[in-house]
């Protein structure tokens, strides 16, 4: 299982595929729709990837409460654990 | 009296130049985009066809890849082709509710489907993506345009297989004319040089097999043409009142005379061997532009190098204009680029303006020993049209039956 750091890079490496945002800019605190414009079919391309990379399952009904990027990287890192 | 349209703005990204202008020396020159392909999946899937006419400039090398990823291949040439389109017009401020998209795709967001079709198979349904439906519906061409140019008077897609790109430009005019748009970007994409459209295109005996000499391959008119040669890529034109484009001061290519379309109502892929459909459609499309056959002076010819298929297409050129049709500059530029079906109408009506604006008719390679059968004047090296007011056609024909002719005059 990997450390709340690998998550985040991890995570940034997907969301800077799916929308060309620099990796720096995924930070725990951000908000995935506020703060880095991401639409619900970005936010669902995000999630199968990271289930692809993290070898997890989230859930659809999970998915709207992850809010910020900090949310995401705890939900993988419980899910893994 | 019908509002005049004008055309005002050029794009295309094909087999023989990635851009207008390189397409167009290209078209004067005479060359051929044909090669081997190297994709794996050839000899995978034992492809009895081992070759296709490819985009000369991947849409890659001009998208940014996010805006890439978001679309199917054939919407990734539609955008390039109506942005360089767009940029050529030089229209900087518009009415946004004025502004209108026709464009077609003949076959569709194919690379999408069957990735997707793999992906479920393989991976199982969590793993297709969400994007997978806006990318594969055949209207993903002229959304993208739509909200790309924020086109919002209307984004059409016109269905009509190979006849799909001149339909566009058809239902563009009649948008103009019927007042329910100032100006459209019309045109038509394809991207479908993947292993099942090139297996069932084969199955159906309509592809040439020349794989040791790709760029023989397309021969229209030639007693030994074979079939023809998949090609992919878009056009696009900017389709303007007259009136909106003399306000700004554009610079016009050519007028959009007159268009039409008609079906054969005939059989389902088998042209009416004495061409009546489309001699219907040729005429429709003169009457329309109030064009006498004297007037015409080239026809870019829909002549994908089938054995069926180019003569019926000659039966009707002779059939509207008479004996006028041994006084025409023919070309047949299907020989240098492939069959970009549903793009292929929107490219050939950019060359068709191109030949009257730049008063020269594009070259017909490969043609060694002309069908005696049809004895149209073939321009094999380029040639100069004539000065003063003169109109030239192009011809599209689909599976189904479909004609489409556009009808462009000099200003």
């Amino acid at each position: 299982m990997a450390s709340n750091e690998e998550i985040l890079a991890g995570l940034a490496e997907i969301v800077n595929e799916e929308t060309g945002l620099a990796t720096e800019a995924v930070e725990m605190d951000k908000s995935f729709t506020e703060d880095l414009d991401i639409d619900s079919i970005s936010m669902m391309t995000i999630v199968v990837n990271a289930e692809e990379k993290f070898g997890v399952r989230i859930p659809d009904e999970e998915v709207k409460n992850l809010k910020t990027v900090g949310d995401a990287v705890s939900f993988i890192a419980n899910a893994q654990a | 009296m019908a509002r005049k349209v004008v055309i005002t703005g050029l794009g295309a990204t094909t087999p023989i130049g990635g851009d207008v202008p390189t397409m167009w020396k290209n078209a004067l020159k005479g060359v051929s985009g044909a090669h081997t392909l190297e994709d794996d999946w050839v000899a995978k899937y034992e492809l009895p066809v081992h070759f296709a006419a490819r985009a000369s400039t991947p849409a890659l090398d001009v998208l940014t890849r996010v805006e890439a990823k978001r679309m199917d291949p054939s919407t990734q040439f539609a955008v390039v082709a109506a942005r360089e389109a767009w940029a050529d017009s030089g229209i900087t401020e518009i009415d946004h509710d004025r502004l209108a998209v026709a464009f077609a795709t003949g076959i569709g967001g194919v690379w999408t489907l069957l990735d997707a079709w793999d992906t479920l198979r393989e991976k199982g349904p969590r793993r297709v993506l969400p994007m997978t439906v806006p990318m594969l519906m055949p209207n993903g061409p002229a959304a993208a345009v739509s909200l790309d140019l924020g086109a919002r008077a209307g984004a059409h897609t016109p269905v009509s297989a190979c006849a799909s790109g001149t339909e566009a430009v058809h239902v563009g005019l009649d948008l103009i004319r019927a007042g329910k748009a100032d100006v459209v970007v019309c045109g038509g994409a394809e991207a479908a040089i993947h292993p099942m459209p090139i297996a069932a295109f084969a199955s159906m005996q309509a592809l040439s097999r020349r794989n040791d000499d790709p760029e023989h391959a397309s021969r229209p008119y030639d007693l030994d043409r074979d079939g023809f040669v998949m090609g992919e890529g878009a056009g696009a034109l900017v389709l303007e009142a007259e009136e909106h484009a003399l306000a700004r001061g554009a610079r016009i290519y050519a007028e959009l005379a007159g268009t039409s379309v008609t079906a054969d109502a005939y059989h389902i892929t088998a042209p009416d061997p004495q061409g009546l459909g489309a001699t219907r459609a040729l005429k429709a499309a003169m009457f329309d532009g109030r064009i006498q056959p004297e007037d015409i002076v080239h026809v870019n010819a829909h002549a994908t190098s089938t054995p069926v298929g180019d003569k019926p297409e000659y039966a009707a050129l002779k059939a509207a204009l008479g004996k006028h049709v041994d006084s025409v500059a023919v070309s047949a530029t299907k020989s240098q680029m492939g069959h970009l079906l549903g793009a292929s109408g929107a490219v050939e009506a950019v060359l068709t303006v191109m030949a009257i604006y730049d008063r020269k008719a594009p070259v017909t390679i490969n043609l060694e020993n002309q069908d005696p059968e049809i004895p149209l004047d073939v321009v094999t090296s380029a040639r100069d049209l004539p000065a003063g007011s003169i109109a030239a056609l192009s011809n599209s024909f689909g599976f189904g039956g479909h004609n489409a002719v556009i009808a462009v005059r000099s200003v």
